[in-house]
């Protein structure tokens, strides 16, 4: 299929306001007649169902957790990004865009981008409107802070919860929806499988977690907003429930998924201690501000880091990257800690992690000055490892954390199946091959609050006349009866191992294989696998329970389930491309200093991968190729 | 480690629930409170037996999930903790560990160690936002909130819902969570129009559910993990002795 990304014509910061004129609209009269189902509550997907609701469509949210309030956008630290200019430092829209398209090592389409930079300016007034308490200066106006691969202060932050305050904000403005009735609410529902009719998205197969019952909605137009899929790695910095599964079905049904492999890994996160680990912590990046990184010269080091003295302790992003130094990029470095560990350098009790040492910055600026900078983040490091940072290094590890693949949308974020919308991290629009802190937040809210209530209402605009959908539809008995089955089969395998056992073993392989590193022959190696151990999954995982009921075993094998062909794809996808870019490294194509190398000319396009019908067959590739109109691309460099 | 178990069990909303004792070798005082619980539920799983509910997601402290008794203490002994952040190193070996959920009227149970929580959910929809519609707001600093003001509304912002304050209360009052809303909002310019107003519609919602009285005992703030103060409920009664003053001159 050839792809139509659909950007509008026009100079670019003409595009957004030429599409908006031009968009078609529903008369109010009929929008309540105009049934929208949004799954994913979290800012992406509650802030569009409250603009919708206010709006006055009839729209149904789902979300998975037992309320909107605590989907993963809660757990950001660090804050989000607007070109306001407020510190008068030479910020721009302009200059936001062609740092994100830069920071995304130019794989992203120049109009989105834009875009999100054009947004961002409202974002930040919404959520002040709403009451989400970001961080003031003495005169009562807003404050910001500097964040990684950029030149200027433009993140706004609520302390170490920024994400936590622009979901509460963007929640209650959905409750207050709830409240009029324009919204209902389906918490504690998962999304099982999507419904097309006529090759429309016209509803989905849900299931009451709480009773386990199957449910049936129908709507006019159906909305994807459920989230990063990055605990396929098992350890991440997600969620216990985040998943693929629903883009996933979507996929299956017909959607394309764009760059896979592309996943962020974090430098910051707090190692695995052992093997019983469900989850790595994230410790602001903000540390590394004053934290210097390190690993031991000596192979085998036994000392503790304050007996091994300062000759024999080697900076190596000081070395590598004199420029940057400990503020290198997230990518490179994750990768230069990885490159250690994998020489014999790692500390700790695994030797997977490398030492992040305040004792300079204590000593030149005092340990109360620290405390006021870092200090919640350093009781919380207490509190999970019950060791002090003040008095020895912290000990960190790079962790799976963001996605930046997801459904392939066009200029609309609308997906390959008419009637499917992919909005905030479930899709794969914005960032690239590699995100930049406090982007995400950004991009999720954009996309629900000023873009999706536009790009929607132009595709319903035609949509009154079909009436009301059915859900007696043939399309629904199919796809229940299938979710049905699919749920009965995982009951009767009653074989010897966990979930957990399986989703353990696949993230050990794609960390080994598809994550900061990845080379030809691992990666075939890795689909082998991967497919092996879903044959075993499917002939000796033992899932307790029953499905007509609340079974946390049963949501969990269902998304591991989708997680095995997930992690196939993604395999596939870092194997066809031929270059390194932003987060994906082939160590096939490096310079001779070790970095990145890409190849602008044959892969300088978003790889769109088609369902090939049946399982096992190999999936097929779309290419989406990127021009880059305004500016042209560079090599990242933080030499 | 070893541990002495005894959990909550109950099928369902409408069945009776009971303590059932469970032993658990090989813990490791590194692993959280809910790795332990995972260790449990898979020792279960291989026995044929069906896990523990219990709920959770973020497992850092923040999504406000997670939430159970453990020795009659909301979210257990760490003080300003939640379960999730709880590691087995605060027991001792040997140790007999009791877990149930958080009870409450106001808290129906669903299974196990998972309560309804849903009327925290029906508050906030009665009044706990300002009513802005999307593309309505204003250019962000034309509305200057003082430092100190903003810091103060954060402090009651920072409140993750989990519903500890509701278990520990004798009375399975509501006031904490409910007050905290209500106190941030009192406190922003961009919300004051709608003040009054919002505290009559919460605090009637608050009191529509199964939620006790407060009687000032102020155990909440101490099992609160992010210590939300009890000063909020004082400010909640303040809020609402005015608004009901301000309707009554009308
Ligand atoms: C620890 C951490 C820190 C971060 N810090 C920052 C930061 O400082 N700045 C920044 O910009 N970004 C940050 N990010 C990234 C950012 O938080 C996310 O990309 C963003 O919040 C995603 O929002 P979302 O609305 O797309 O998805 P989410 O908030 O994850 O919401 C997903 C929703 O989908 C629902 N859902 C999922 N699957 C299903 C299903 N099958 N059925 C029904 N419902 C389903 C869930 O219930 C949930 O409501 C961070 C991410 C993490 C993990
Ligand atoms: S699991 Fe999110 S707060 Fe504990």
């Amino acid at each position: 299929m050839k792809l139509d990304a659909k950007i509008p014509q026009g100079p670019l910061e003409e595009k957004w306001s030429n599409y908006k004129k031009t968009a078609r609209l529903v008369n109010p009269a009929n929008r309540k007649k105009l049934d929208v189902i949004v799954v994913g509550t979290g800012l992406a997907g509650a802030s569009l169902a409250a603009s919708m609701g206010e709006l006055g469509y009839n729209v149904k949210a789902f979300c998975f957790q037992d309320s909107p309030r605590r989907a993963h956008s809660v757990a950001a630290q660090g804050g989000v990004n607007a070109a306001k200019n407020y510190k008068n430092d030479g910020d721009s829209v302009y200059r936001m865009f062609v740092d994100t398209l830069k920071g995304g090592d130019f794989r992203a389409r120049e109009a989105n981008v834009y875009r999100l930079a054009e947004c961002s300016v409202n974002l930040i007034d919404q959520a002040v409107a709403q009451g989400v308490p970001f961080g003031r200066e003495y005169a009562g106006y807003l404050n910001n802070r500097s964040f990684g691969g950029v030149q200027v202060s433009r993140t706004f932050y609520a302390r170490g919860q920024t994400g936590q305050q622009l979901l509460l904000g963007t929640y209650q403005a959905l409750m207050r929806q709830v409240d009029k009735g324009s919204v209902q609410l389906y918490s504690s529902h998962e999304m099982l499988d999507l419904v097309v009719i006529d090759g429309k998205a016209r509803g989905i197969i849900a299931r009451n977690l709480e009773t386990g019952e199957l449910e049936r909605h129908a709507a006019h137009t159906v909305v994807l907003a459920t989230g990063g899929f990055g605990k396929i790695y098992y350890l991440s910095t997600l969620a216990m429930g985040c998943n693929g599964s629903a883009i996933w079905r979507a996929h299956k049904k017909g959607a394309y998924f764009a760059s896979p492999s592309w996943t962020q890994i974090h430098p910051t996160s707090l190692p695995q201690s052992g093997d019983y680990q469900s989850k790595l912590t994230l410790m602001s990046e903000s540390l590394r501000n004053d934290g210097r990184i390190w690993v031991p010269k000596n192979l085998e080091e036994t000392r503790l880091a304050n007996d091994i003295p300062e000759e024999e302790r080697d900076y190596y992003l000081e070395r590598r990257y004199p420029a940057f130094g400990n503020l290198a990029p997230r990518d490179i470095s994750s990768r230069a800690a990885k490159e250690r560990i994998d020489a014999g350098h790692g500390i700790g009790a695994l030797k997977n992690a490398v030492y992040l040492d305040f004792s300079k910055a204590i000593r030149e600026q005092g340990q109360a000055k620290i405390a006021e900078k870092y200090g919640n983040l350093f009781n919380m490091y207490e509190k999970i490892t019950g060791i002090n940072a003040y008095k020895e290094p912290m000990m960190i590890s790079p962790a799976a954390h963001f996605s930046m693949g997801g459904l392939w949308v066009d200029y609309e974020l609308m997906t390959t199946i008419p009637g499917l919308f992919a909005l905030g991290e479930a899709n794969f629009a914005d960032h690239g091959a590699n995100r930049l802190g406090a982007n995400s937040l950004l991009q999720a809210s954009v996309d629900g609050y000023f873009i999706a209530p536009y790009t929607i209402a132009n595709y319903l605009s035609d949509q009154i006349k079909v009436g009301k959908i059915s859900t007696q539809d043939v399309a629904f008995e199919v796809a229940e009866k299938e979710a049905h089955e699919k749920l009965h089969h995982l009951l009767t395998i009653k074989g010897k191992y966990t979930v957990d056992y399986f989703h353990k073993k696949l993230g050990k392989l794609l960390y080994d294989y598809c994550g900061l590193a990845r080379n030809k022959e691992g990666l075939e190696f890795a689909i082998k696998e991967i497919k092996k151990l879903k044959e075993e999954f499917y002939t000796d995982v033992n899932v307790t329970g029953t499905a007509g009921a609340m079974n946390a075993e049963l949501e969990k094998a269902g998304r591991v389930a989708d997680y095995f062909e997930i992690g196939i794809l993604m395999c596939y996808d870092a194997l066809t491309r031929d270059e390194s870019c932003g987060a994906h490294f082939r160590e096939e194509y490096q310079t001779e200093e070790g970095e990145a190398q890409r190849n602008d000319e044959q892969f300088q396009f978003i790889s769109a991968w088609e369902w090939p019908g049946m399982v096992d067959s190999e999936p097929i590739l779309n290419k989406e190729d990127l021009t880059f109109e305004f500016v042209q691309p560079t090599i990242r460099s933080y030499k | 480690m070893k541990l002495y178990l005894k959990i909550w069990r109950q099928k369902d909303r409408v069945s009776e629930g009971k303590l059932v004792e469970y032993t658990l070798d090989n813990v490791n005082t590194h692993m959280s409170f809910l790795e332990m619980l995972d260790t449990l539920n898979n020792q279960l799983i291989t026995n044929n037996e069906e896990p523990v509910e219990f709920d959770h997601d973020c497992r850092e402290g923040i999504c406000g999930q997670c939430g159970v008794v453990i020795n009659g203490i909301a979210h257990g002994p760490l003080k300003n903790t939640t379960t999730c952040q709880l590691h087995m190193r605060e027991f001792k070996d040997n140790e007999t560990i009791l877990i149930e959920p958080f009870r409450a009227a106001g808290f129906p149970v669903k299974k196990d160690l998972k309560v309804d929580r849903g009327a925290f959910d029906r508050i906030i929809s009665s009044g706990g936002y300002v009513s802005v519609n999307t593309g309505q707001a204003p250019e962000a600093n034309t509305i200057p909130v003082g430092h100190e003001t903003a810091e103060a509304a954060f402090d009651s912002a920072a409140c993750i819902g989990c519903g500890a304050c509701v278990a520990t209360c004798k009375n399975g009052s509501a006031a904490l969570f409910t007050s905290a809303k209500i106190t941030q909002l009192a406190l922003l310019p961009q919300a004051k129009e709608e003040r009054d107003q919002r505290a009559l519609k919460m605090i009637a919602q608050m009191d529509k559910e199964q939620f006790g009285h407060c009687s000032n005992t102020e155990a909440c703030e101490v099992e609160c993990p992010q210590g939300i103060s009890v000063l909020n409920i004082a400010r909640m009664n303040y809020e609402y002795n005015r608004a009901s003053f301000l309707k009554f001159k009308k």
